[in-house]
């Protein structure tokens, strides 16, 4: 990553213009030419640099429900509640913690009502109680790292 | 390496009407377009409009009607922060007095470390804690600085916290959005 | 620091042109030990850096350069641990993936060898250095995430003890597994 990587990725953090040729505008403000900067976010996109460009969607007002669930998990049992976990679709991401608390997968359903029954269902083929923490209250702020 | 914070601090929850948040089939269509990015061409909403049937006019003023609804948080780059070095990144969890989460879960909120902070019910007795806030750092010994500060901020309203930095990925699928 | 390099006997389909043999013939004494060592490779040859690199990258994926790698006296750099993790990646996406890997100071070999199957579909290989044998396990993690890698295969062979770790599998059918 040169300096104008750095410069574009701080810029383009913050937000991107919805005009016709948005590029160009940005490019200009840089200082360079539009196709430098659609050269420059190709291969940062390519290199994994940066993991996405484009609009960031909140899933949540468009409909859908959504749970972050944790379990206590015994060691011995580990591998074998992640695949139980893991094989339904509605759990999106299912992390390991170092803390009693060791599974941590989030559930995004289309209604309120599949959270529980996937849970219950869960909790039947585990046979281990599952915690379930919707959000109450989401305190957002735009996190931009400055590169 | 700084960081720096927008000003924004939005509240969700169930204050808004359902129908402000309502998406028609050519939003869905402009959704499900874009969800995986814009195009990196010179007219990328020309082109988002080609693909659907529509005119880049109104792709520009649905976008900018999502926007302004919140539905579109903002169009911008995320970058990957693990590639710039941050491996320290936890989830601090805090047992805050219930009548004072909400004057204080918005001030950690706003700490320019935090990415996300959120407010999820307690599940007593295992489960204590109240308040949940993902911290970034460059490892786990500054990620365990950014604690402190947070215990600092909230003083005698800490009655407990804890932080998990994550050791495993188990399964990470896009969340597609009206499928 | 230096580059290992096999002159080639060329693949028939390779075309190399003067910058080519010049960069190759540059970078077989070694890499520059700089900050910018493709930069200032450029410099030499009066192109720019992403030039080099692309050039590089070609030269491997065309088979001229059978292996780009760097020896590290890792030992020295606080390094005490270290783990050979190979990768089952699918054949499109190598040449990328590994790229991706390679960005970061604690992977330091990074090559591609050919599957053995059916016991070996490993075809990826990388040598992840860490503090202790738990920061090699947490810089796995981290290029699991940072490159994208959670679907793949992948194997984790410690020096003396080899640590299996499967990639993420999805069970099609929800209904009549139990755990046992």
């Amino acid at each position: 990553m040169d300096d104008l990587d750095r410069n574009i990725v701080n810029l383009l953090q913050t937000g991107f213009p919805i005009i016709e040729e948005p590029y160009a505008e940005v490019a200009m403000q840089i200082g360079i030419t539009e196709m430098e900067l659609l050269d420059r976010l190709s291969r940062m996109l390519e290199e994994k640099t940066l993991t996405r460009f484009g609009p960031m969607y909140d899933a949540q007002r468009l409909g859908g429900a959504f749970s972050l669930v944790a379990i206590q998990v015994p060691e011995a049992d580990y591998a074998n509640v992640a695949d139980v976990v893991n094989s339904y679709a509605e759990v999106a991401h299912n992390y390991r913690r170092d803390h009693a608390f060791n599974m941590w997968y989030v559930l995004a359903t289309e209604t309120p009502e599949q959270i529980g029954q996937v849970n219950r269902e869960i909790e039947q083929r585990t046979g281990l109680k599952v915690f379930n923490m919707p959000k109450l209250e989401e305190y957002f702020i735009g996190l931009q790292l400055q590169v | 390496m700084n960081i720096a914070v927008t000003a924004q601090i939005a509240r969700n929850g169930k204050s808004k009407s359902v129908h402000e948040l309502f998406v028609d089939e050519t939003d869905r269509k402009i959704i499900q377009a874009t969800q995986c990015g814009l195009p990196l061409v010179s007219r990328p909403y020309d082109v988002i409009a080609e693909s659907i049937g529509a005119s880049g006019n109104e792709v520009r003023q649905r976008l900018l009607d999502m926007q302004k609804k919140g539905i579109i948080r903002r169009i911008a780059a995320v970058p990957n922060h693990y590639m710039l070095g941050y491996k320290g990144n936890g989830m601090t969890v805090w047992n805050v007095p219930d009548e004072l989460i909400a004057e204080l879960g918005p001030r950690v909120g706003a700490l320019n470390f935090v990415s996300h902070c959120y407010h999820r019910p307690r599940c007593l007795p295992d489960w204590p804690y109240n308040l949940f806030a993902m911290v970034h750092a460059h490892n786990r010994e500054d990620a365990l600085l950014l604690v402190d500060e947070i215990a600092n901020l909230l003083g005698d309203a800490d009655c407990g916290h804890d932080i998990l930095f994550s050791s495993r990925i188990l399964k990470k699928t896009g969340m597609r959005l009206l499928t | 620091m230096k580059v290992r390099l096999r002159r080639p006997a060329l693949p028939e389909q390779a075309l190399l042109d003067e910058q080519d043999l010049s960069l190759i013939d540059l970078i077989q004494v070694g890499l520059p030990l700089t900050a910018t060592p493709y930069a200032d490779l450029g410099k030499l040859l009066d192109i720019d850096e992403r030039e080099v690199i692309s050039r590089l990258q070609r030269l491997s994926n065309d088979k001229v350069i059978k292996r780009l790698g760097v020896v590290v006296r890792h030992h020295e750099l606080g390094y005490r641990a270290n783990a050979m993790t190979v990768w089952n990646i699918p054949n499109d996406s190598v040449s990328k993936l590994g790229f991706c890997m390679g960005q970061f100071e604690f992977v330091t070999l990074c090559y591609q060898r050919p599957r053995r199957l059916p016991d070996w579909p490993y075809n990826l290989f990388t040598m992840i250095h860490g503090r202790d044998r738990e920061s090699v396990l947490a810089n796995i993690q981290i290029i699991i995430e940072a490159c994208d890698l959670i679907n793949i295969d992948h194997d984790i062979l410690f020096s003396t003890r080899r640590f299996k770790q499967r990639g993420a599998i999805y069970r099609k059918d929800n209904a009549t597994k139990t755990v046992s």
